[in-house]
């Protein structure tokens, strides 16, 4: 089957392209790239007035299959994912039981193959059960399919184990995904340490929790190799060690939420848990500091951190509360209304951080338009307001502080291989 | 004036407040008479539910409650049990399905009394949330205050111990600069929290400097446990450093006033001499608990301050 995308506004950060340009899929790859290409056979897509980019990347999104699919299964996250505008979503391995076998990573490529909707790629634990203790089976887990580890939930808090993973992967240089967190200064803590913890008397979570530990793996990076990506970015202490870690040629690359570009710990003060995440919503003037990492590059990735959770999980007295906010349906209007309409990243700028970037990172040979690659396509529009309410979501949970948010970018159109897995218009 | 639920002093006004000091003088006036009981909430029912032991709190509202002839309910939940049985809303929902009117609760995690009154119909009052407020304890601060100094605007009160965990500081920092007082907190440097003056309070880490001619030393209780935390090295030098005895006393005015919330580590925080001592209000705040509450039942309910009871 062939499709003609006609006169949409193609935006391929790695080909350096921003132009109106027809795109021609044929087999699921992408043929042809050009200006006023015509073919009788192929069925025409008019992006008039839309944007044309590569399929998004999600890096960084909880899946909840096995274990918790109450709250997301492969098959429920993945529409989501592709109503979002991904086609490919990378799965953290902190299920039940763990990512930490090769049986594991086969079951999440059998399960979403059958499913066809996104592309999902494991990622495997950095130790055994996620405890900590005792390296993973790396080489097993990387041959099967995982395209990077990570402990994510939990900082791999022995420093040695980490200097020994990060030397480890270096035989299949794949990243490992920290997520940075100083565990006895976290405490009980539950909200960022500051004003609004003293004002609510909820226990405070320190930036210096996040910070000592980026600047401890940046350090053993520094010494024994490896790719380190520092996940979910919070403080403005970490972004200026994150660029102190590049300028020493530190193989060290970092991504930033939504949430922790949008919003800060003010917005805690009606004990509403669906602002409670891990890390920690921020002050004002971290947001300001993740904008303006994200603006130099000094953070590389926008990643979802989708992390569903049912009304049971947050319905509750706020410390008994699950951490975590869902991502993957409203990353992309964030970033445009947030990030792009305010000049802070120009168009171009904002979807690498969500396409060639992350498959650079993760070496993965997707995220652009080239001709020859998959054809993984998202179309937008950035230029109505849409309202993100309820029923907004394909996610099996609606854990968002973003509900009742008026936004601009709306996925219209989203083609993975050359099949079309989303349409506005299908939507139920 | 009404108000349908007591969640915190922040948001409460400064007008209902003063309107709660006011009707509480009415209501001491009665508890004082040998027939302490009034009609004015027969037929309603008030449920106590403390999820953290407390006697002098859950007495206290079980009493003010009585003298207003409402029936009363009272019901603790350790929350080990809590664990394992059914969540709070749905505990709550169950208990006003019985048709009850007001809610009293005191919870470990703070913004349950918040939380609650957005999810059940009753009229919530919040006994104790966690480290954030504890109104009523803030109202009856206000009331001792007001009955023996004759004012608050312009007085110095020194709050003085573990601030970071402290309910009952917040709410008499809320309550106290609303009516014009000069508050002060004073406490090892662990243990005051970070940004609170941006409250309106001034900090204080000498005793000293911080009781320096205070009219008001409110003593907090030391939670014994802090130490193992590390926020002190051990109750021998808290009590060295912040402890109040006679000699300590003397830093502030001759006629300041000492109160404590209760209950008293006497020997750590308070010396028995200072809280058994002329200027010790101690136990005049206990009294006044049951007025400042029987006022704040009695306003809840709907009813206006100067068509008293009698």
């Amino acid at each position: 089957m062939k499709l003609l995308i006609k006169n949409g506004l193609v935006i391929d950060p790695a080909n350096k392209i921003e132009e109106k340009l027809d795109i021609l899929v044929e087999n699921g790859k992408i043929v042809k790239i050009g200006k006023n290409i015509s073919d009788s056979k192929a069925k025409i897509i008019n992006a008039k007035d839309r944007i044309v980019t590569p399929g998004f990347i999600d890096m960084h999104t909880h899946l909840r299959e096995p274990g918790f699919e109450y709250k997301e299964t492969i098959e429920s996250g993945s529409k989501a994912a592709a109503k979002g505008g991904y086609t490919t979503i990378c799965c953290m391995p902190n299920t039940n039981p763990p990512i930490d076998n090769q049986a594991m990573v086969e079951f999440i490529k059998l399960k979403s193959s059958q499913i066809g909707i996104v592309d999902v790629l494991p990622i495997g634990t950095i130790t055994k059960g996620r405890e900590g203790k005792e390296l993973s089976p790396i080489g097993e887990l990387y041959n099967a399919g995982a395209i990077a580890i990570s402990d994510d939930g939990d900082c791999v808090a022995n420093s040695e184990i980490l200097r020994r993973a990060l030397q480890y992967t270096q035989m299949f240089n794949i990243p490992i995904i920290e997520h940075c967190e100083d565990i006895n200064l976290t405490a009980e803590g539950v909200i960022n340490e500051g004003y609004y913890s003293t004002l609510l008397g909820l226990k405070g979570i320190p930036s210096s929790s996040e910070e000592v530990m980026v600047a401890r793996d940046i350090l053993i990076t520094r010494e024994f190799g490896g790719k380190l990506h520092i996940a979910h970015v919070s403080t403005a202490g970490s972004v200026d060690l994150i660029e102190l870690g590049k300028k020493m040629n530190v193989s060290v690359t970092a991504e930033a939420t939504p949430h922790h570009f949008t919003l800060d710990d003010s917005m805690l003060q009606t004990y509403d848990t669906n602002f409670k995440v891990k890390p920690p919503l921020r002050t004002k003037n971290d947001v300001k500091a993740i904008k303006n990492g994200l603006k130099n590059d000094i953070i590389d990735v926008i990643a979802t951190d989708h992390a569903p959770h049912a009304e049971l999980d947050k319905h509750v007295e706020f410390n008994n509360a699950a951490d975590g906010i869902i991502g993957l349906e409203t990353c992309f209007p964030l970033i445009i209304t947030e990030l792009v309409k305010p000049k802070i990243l120009s168009l171009s700028q904002a979807i690498s951080k969500i396409t060639i970037n992350p498959a650079k990172i993760l070496n993965l040979n997707k995220g652009t338009l080239s001709v020859g690659s998959d054809a993984d396509i998202t179309i937008a529009d950035i230029k109505e307001e849409i309202m993100i309410d309820e029923g907004f979501f394909a996610s099996r949970s609606t854990n968002s502080p973003f509900i009742g948010r008026k936004v601009f970018g709306e996925i219209c159109k989203v083609i993975k291989n050359g099949n079309i897995i989303y349409e506005k218009n299908s939507r139920k | 004036m009404a108000f349908k639920h007591l969640i915190t002093l922040q948001e409460t006004s400064k007008q209902d407040i003063l309107d709660i000091l006011n009707l509480a003088k009415t209501f001491k006036e009665i508890i004082l008479k040998p027939v302490k009981k009034v009609p004015t909430l027969k037929g309603k029912t008030v449920v106590n539910i403390f999820y953290e032991p407390s006697t002098r709190t859950r007495t206290s509202f079980e009493l003010a409650a009585k003298r207003l002839s409402a029936d009363v309910l009272n019901i603790a939940i350790s929350t080990s049990s809590v664990v394992k049985g059914e969540t709070l809303i749905d505990t709550l929902r169950t208990i006003e399905a019985m048709q009850i009117d007001y809610v009293v609760i005191r919870h470990s995690v703070s913004g349950v009394p918040l939380f609650l009154s957005q999810n059940i119909k009753s009229s919530v009052i919040n006994a104790g949330d966690g480290m954030h407020e504890h109104p009523t304890q803030g109202l009856l601060d206000m009331f001792t205050i007001l009955e023996k100094k004759g004012k608050i605007e312009g007085l110095t009160v020194a709050i003085v111990g573990d601030i970071a965990h402290s309910r009952v500081a917040r709410s008499n920092i809320w309550g106290l600069t609303k009516l014009g007082a000069k508050v002060r907190v004073v406490g090892p440097s662990t243990l005051i929290p970070k940004d609170i003056r941006k409250l309106g309070v001034d900090v204080y880490t000498n005793l000293k400097d911080g009781l320096k001619d205070a009219d008001v030393i409110n003593i907090l209780r030391i939670q014994l446990e802090r130490q193992k935390k590390n926020l002190f090295p051990t109750i021998r030098e808290y009590a060295m450093l912040f402890g109040i005895n006679t000699q300590k006393v003397k830093y502030a005015k001759p006629d300041c006033l000492i109160m404590h919330p209760g209950p008293m580590n006497r020997g750590i925080e308070i010396s028995p001499n200072v809280a058994d001592g002329k200027q010790s209000v101690i136990e005049e705040q206990v009294t006044n608990g049951v007025a400042v509450r029987m006022a704040v039942l009695y306003l809840m309910g709907g009813g206006k301050k100067d068509e008293v009871v009698n």
